[in-house]
């Protein structure tokens, strides 16, 4: 029984490892005083989640989404089994692109922040609200 | 996709990630986040994503970085924790 449950555990090893990712952001984002460390967290977790579904599309055996001998295709059928799925790719390189807008911004609003306030610590800029 | 070669580079970006977060130096956690979308880049060609992984190695290695970099070279890069 044990022994079965600790085989399914490492089976799936890639699995752990993208939650132990997405923990470290989760952790980075809610227990770290600094904003920049904060956005850095919030990008790990990001990519953590982009990971997760791009492991979604591997196949065993498959190769890449690119039709082989594309100008005799329509001479023998396309065999989907063959290649992996492209489909979580194509989703995943949209939410990387918005991954770097969010990072732009949240920047942005750092760097207004440090101006305001000329420190980037937590506790330090609420203090400074409490002040005013 | 070899399983050593991708448990190998999965302890990698953990082992960074936990390093950008930790280092006490806001410059270093920008390099150190570099490397780590570099890894992860890495990661996915292994997987045979290519376009995410070109995708990436250019806008997540680098235009991030470019970003944090300019962004704490504006501030500070004391931080406390």
């Amino acid at each position: 029984m044990m022994g079965e449950f600790m085989q399914a555990v490492i089976a799936k090893y890639n699995y752990w490892i993208y939650i132990t990712l997405m923990m470290i952001g989760l952790y980075a984002m809610i227990a770290k005083n600094n904003l920049i460390k904060k956005i850095v967290g919030m990008n790990i977790f990001q990519t953590a989640i982009i990971l997760f579904y791009v492991s979604i599309g591997v196949k065993k055996g498959g190769t890449l989404p690119i039709v082989e001998h594309g100008h005799g295709a329509h001479a023998h059928a396309v065999h989907a089994a063959d290649y992996l799925n492209p489909l979580p790719h194509v989703l995943m390189l949209t939410a990387i692109v918005v991954s770097v807008a969010t990072l732009g911004v949240a920047l942005a609003l750092g760097v207004k922040v440090y101006r305001e306030y000329q420190t980037l610590e937590e506790d330090e800029i609420l203090a400074r609200i409490r002040e005013k | 996709m070899l399983w050593q070669l991708d448990l190998a580079v999965l302890t990698l970006v953990v082992v960074v990630g936990i390093g950008s977060i930790m280092v006490k130096d806001l410059l270093g956690a920008a390099i150190m986040f570099g490397a780590y979308s570099f890894l992860m880049c890495l990661l996915w060609s292994i997987m045979g994503a290519v376009d995410v992984a070109f995708t990436e190695a250019s806008v997540g290695a680098g235009v991030s970085t470019v970003f944090f970099v300019a962004a704490v070279f504006r501030t500070t890069r004391r931080t406390k924790d």
